[in-house]
């Protein structure tokens, strides 16, 4: 189904004009993850332009961008499209739309839940409670016990000593 | 000169090693680090990644402490220092998301405070001529190539540091350590870091594509600015094959520095670098 002001919306949530785009595909000739991916950032944008909302929002492509930035700094229209894929997950999770890659979303929650609650990252508890969440119990057990032992995932947390101001920011900013 | 500090998550954790190294090698290079009192989280990708509001304010917070003694901040971690980096912009330049911020945070940004990245203060602030003054083992032999990943150089008109593509800053710094600094075309490409834990397949085809490429142009570690890539690089090295350390560029200061405690931050790594430094180097543990 054809969404026409999905365009949009998008353009709104990453202060980006997608229109811009002419599909000179610099940006998924540089992105370092397009061989995994479904469309690739130029079709991804592509594909806004032309109102695919659902298909875009469903493919793993926007959980599979690695933030590194390199698109939008090569874009010779100036489309941050890091940014984009930015909007893209936060309008995928506010509506709930199914994701091939379940993990980066879990993985997102936990971590902002334990900074919401300490102020501070906990790694053993993050690695913890991802484990429990997508029961991949036996991932990276090897590195991560050698990280345990070199005391780098240590077991007390450190927390923030104001953390009503941290609380503040996150119900102020609906984290 | 004096800064304030801003570990960041990893410092007491994954990047031991790095924050130890900054806050010794600053010392002996006379920069006086404050670190910054309550800090927290700068919400790293998982923020940007699913709340602007929220990725903008926490490290807003961080940005709001240090203004109090109004010295620049001194982020070491590439992630925390582009977020910091990120929200200072917006800060700066965008009044109408300033005001909402400042209610968000409590705070009237002034925008005394600078963001800054270790490379570049040694490099703007200290100046290479004390660097290689305190040199007294010089790194002779150590074959190495820079790595310097996403953060730290993009997106430019946030980064703010060095040229996006070809940066040479690390590269000029290790020369004056005296190594042997590798050129190669991979320094800004991406290690695959920020999908480590929830796809590690893809990080283990960047990684092995760095550590090829990193080969290939004659060099045997990787010395890198991110704790995030450091941990990714160390991690997903596959294969039954012999591994590649990767050391920061802070460590292998306070080695050519003669520093005492070098062995504290080569026991913490995931690869040992000590037999390929101590092969080479004559210098002892």
């Amino acid at each position: 189904m054809i969404d026409s002001s999905f365009v949009q919306q998008v353009n709104a949530l990453s202060e980006q004009t997608v229109e811009l785009c002419y599909h000179c595909h610099k940006c998924t000739a540089g992105c370092p993850v397009a061989l995994e991916m479904e469309y690739g950032p130029d079709r991804i944008l592509r594909l806004i332009q032309l109102g695919e909302k659902e298909r875009v929002l469903t493919s793993s492509d926007i959980w599979l961008c690695a933030s590194c930035e390199t698109c939008g700094t090569r874009c010779p229209n100036e489309i941050n499209i890091a940014e984009v894929m930015d909007g893209l997950r936060a309008i995928a999770l506010a509506e709930g739309y199914p994701t091939p890659e379940p993990n980066a979303p879990v993985f997102h929650n936990l971590f902002l839940g334990i900074i919401g609650r300490m102020g501070r990252m906990h790694e053993a508890s993050l690695m913890g409670l991802y484990k429990l969440k997508t029961l991949d119990l036996t991932a990276d057990m090897d590195s991560g016990i050698r990280m345990f032992l070199k005391g780098k995932i240590p077991l007390l947390p450190h927390k923030v000593k104001k953390m009503d101001e941290v609380k503040r920011i996150f119900r102020e900013t609906g984290g | 000169m004096e800064l304030n500090y801003y570990p960041g998550c990893s410092a007491t954790s994954t990047g031991q090693e790095y924050d130890r190294s900054v806050r010794a090698v600053f010392k002996v290079l006379g920069v006086e680090l404050h670190e910054l009192d309550d800090w927290n989280c700068c919400g790293a990708s998982s923020a940007h990644s699913t709340n602007r509001a929220l990725a903008a304010a926490l490290p807003a917070r961080n940005l709001a402490i240090a203004q109090r003694s109004g010295l620049d901040m001194l982020a070491p971690c590439a992630a925390c220092y582009s977020r910091h980096k990120a929200a200072d912009h917006i800060l700066r330049h965008d009044p109408q998301k300033r005001g909402r911020i400042e209610e968000q945070v409590g705070f009237s940004y002034t925008g005394q405070v600078h963001v800054r990245p270790p490379v570049d203060v040694v490099l703007t602030d200290i100046g290479l001529d004390k660097v290689r003054a305190r040199v007294t083992k010089p790194l002779k032999g150590l074959k190495v190539v820079s790595y310097y990943g996403c953060l730290l150089v993009r997106p430019p008109e946030i980064a703010e540091f060095d040229d996006p593509e070809h940066p040479v800053m690390m590269d000029q710094l290790l020369l004056a350590l005296g190594a042997d600094v590798k050129s190669w075309s991979y320094a800004t490409d991406c290690c695959g870091g920020g999908l480590n834990l929830t796809k590690s397949s893809v990080a283990v085809r960047l990684v092995g594509r760095l550590t090829d490429f990193a080969r290939e142009a004659g060099a045997e570690a990787l010395v890198t600015a991110c704790p995030l890539c450091q941990v990714s690089l160390e991690m997903r090295q596959a294969g039954n094959g012999p591994k590649m350390p990767v050391v920061y560029f802070t460590e292998l200061m306070g080695l050519a520095f003669g520093l005492e405690g070098t062995d504290g931050w080569w026991g913490k790594h995931l690869i040992d670098p000590r037999p390929w430094l101590f092969g080479i180097l004559d210098i002892g543990c």
